[in-house]
């Protein structure tokens, strides 16, 4: 569990995480969604008390993080830019952390083993690709079997077969009851992984939603039909708030009703249609759609600044 | 990593209790000779602080036949077996401000003050496990320079000294504690500057670039002022004979130790208010 009260972070005059509530819960996977930039890699660094906010709170399991006894088996992260030391062998980097907390080297071999580093364990994590760094990372994160785990842009530098994996072991571990947050900025994979979504832009939060939620509210209402009267229909469909493009002779696209509404139409006017479909938005959409509201709110806000100075 | 699909499930671990101070002393030593720069640096500092007096020690002896009774009456023994020290402590000094440095420079720094959030225990870990490790390691060195050195210089009468004669055998392993010394203070600065070149530079200039600085000062100033400055008390540790204007062995060891005791203070109040 993972709960922010207004949790704003300013690095000199630069506001980096702006005033961010939300609350992660168990059992599920939350996707922590935005652009590079908006602020996902912050809000991590304040929850694990890397970085201290400049305004608001945030608890892990009830605590600061700062405040756990052990730590490593309350919340296992994983943060984008690397932590481990280049000259150190991926075996020692893991019992050096495990050892501040009285875990047995036992522990290190099940989680060198999990992450599939057995071959290269005893060799210099300075020479390891981004993948195997990710999953010596992702080994740390697990060493103390915690019950929250946060990942920032876990499948970054993964082949297709560790994304699979990163997927299914993501899925496990919000099965066994623990809260896994994981930051993206690709829509995609989150749709794929993700139960629940925080949207952040500009630090900002714009959207915490289930997944599902997400995807049919920002679809709006666009819908494809194909006719041989499609002239005709687009006609009859026209209104101030109605839009119809033309993408090929004979197939549409009308934004502003639904199919039932164009059914309809159709229906009443005696026209044929040989495909009715509505669109869904795929959540890249969903979000740029998000994300530009976002920016074009900015923009508003500084414009009578502007006109001051 | 071709099994790496196959294992998806994280197994349950005991959880083993909280973060321990001696638990944090056990990473660091984890930490310290896991890496091999620890191991270059310590080898470097032993190498020098053996070879120099050895070497100073035979130039001498082949050179006595035609040296000044001026020139004879500036050797002394001591000063030939600890001269490695001079040199030696740029190593240690160096490795001091790797321990914490490199951690910065790697992103390692990250990974530790998750584990151990409070931050103070890995300060203070560091700087036990690091002196611990350079006084054992440098001990040996510092007492095989005297012996060897005096061996090469048996035939020399002048140039004999007893280990058991007054202020000998303080200066001689007082060689290894200004070694420890002088990596702790290094430890601290490095953990200020958070930076591997500006650790260096800042240790180098406290020690090597002010002390003569202060030739530019009235005598009067100088004479006032220098034997306060860490490397000058400092020395005194390892120095049989002190001047009219340096501090007693004690006096002067004392005050380094304050030194570093400063330093480490001023790291432990950053460290935990800086964001990481």
């Amino acid at each position: 569990m993972i709960e922010a009260q207004g949790l704003t972070k300013d690095y000199g005059d630069k506001r980096a995480v702006d005033g961010l509530t939300f609350s992660v819960r168990p059992g599920v996977v939350t996707g922590f969604l935005g652009p590079n930039g908006s602020g996902k890699s912050t809000t991590m660094r304040l929850i694990l008390g890397l970085d201290a906010p400049t305004g608001g709170d945030v608890t892990v399991n009830g605590k600061h993080y700062r405040d756990h006894e052990a730590p490593l088996h309350e919340v296992g992260a994983l943060l984008e830019a690397r932590s481990v030391h280049t000259g150190r062998s991926a075996y020692n980097h893991l019992l050096a952390l495990a050892r501040t907390h009285g875990i047995p080297r036992s522990r290190v071999d099940e989680l060198i083993d999990l992450v599939g580093l057995r071959e290269v364990a005893k060799q210099r994590a300075g020479k390891f690709s981004l993948g195997m760094g990710q999953r010596l990372g992702i080994a740390a994160a697990l060493l103390g079997d915690p019950s929250t785990v946060m990942l920032d842009e876990p499948v970054n530098g993964l082949d297709p077969e560790g994304i699979h994996w990163m997927r299914s072991l993501l899925k496990g571990l919000a099965g066994e009851g623990r809260t896994v947050f994981v930051s993206s900025h690709l829509m995609s994979e989150m749709s794929l992984t993700a139960d629940h979504l925080i949207v952040i832009g500009r630090g900002r939060k714009i959207a915490d939603t289930s997944t599902s939620e997400f995807l049919s509210a920002a679809s709006g209402n666009v819908v494809r039909l194909r006719s041989p009267q499609a002239a005709e229909l687009s006609r009859l469909l026209v209104a101030p708030d109605v839009t119809v493009e033309a993408l090929e002779p004979g197939y549409l696209e009308v934004h502003g009703l639904t199919a039932v509404q164009i059914g309809d139409v159709a229906a009443a006017n005696g026209i044929a249609l040989h495909e009715l479909t509505p669109q869904q938005a795929s959540l890249e959409e969903a979000f740029m759609d998000l994300t530009r509201e976002e920016i074009e709110f900015k923009a508003a806000e500084l414009e009578p600044e502007e006109a001051v100075a | 990593m071709s099994t790496l699909a196959s294992i998806q499930r994280l197994p349950r671990a005991a959880h083993t209790g909280r973060v321990t101070q001696f638990r944090v002393v056990l990473s660091e030593w984890t930490k310290l000779h896991s890496l091999r720069s620890t191991r270059w640096s310590l080898f470097a500092g032993i190498l020098l602080t053996i070879a120099f007096p050895v070497l100073f020690a035979a130039v001498t002896s082949s050179h006595w036949g035609t040296m000044s009774a001026h020139e004879r009456a500036d050797r002394h023994p001591l000063d030939i077996a600890l001269a490695g020290v001079n040199v030696s402590q740029l190593a240690i000094a160096v490795l001091g401000v790797l321990v914490i440095t490199g951690e910065y420079s790697t992103g390692m720094i990250r990974a530790s003050f998750t584990a151990v959030p409070k931050r103070l225990p890995v300060l203070w870990a560091k700087t036990v496990v690091f002196g611990v490790v350079s006084f054992l390691l440098m001990l040996p060195p510092v007492l095989i320079a005297f012996f060897a050195s005096q061996a090469i210089l048996s035939r020399h009468d002048l140039l004999q000294i007893s280990f058991s004669h007054p202020g000998v055998a303080r200066s001689v392993i007082g060689g290894a504690i200004y070694l420890m010394l002088v990596g702790i203070f290094a430890l601290g600065i490095g953990a200020i500057v958070r930076n591997t070149a500006g650790g260096i530079a800042t240790f180098a200039a406290i020690f090597f670039v002010i002390p003569p600085l202060m030739n530019i000062l009235p005598t009067s100033w100088n004479n006032a002022i220098s034997q306060y400055l860490p490397s000058e008390a400092g020395r005194q540790i390892f120095s049989l004979t002190h001047g009219a204007h340096s501090l007693a062995p004690w006096p002067g060891g004392l005050l380094f130790v304050g030194y570093c005791a400063l330093t480490l203070a001023i790291a432990a109040v950053l460290l935990v208010r800086r964001d990481t």
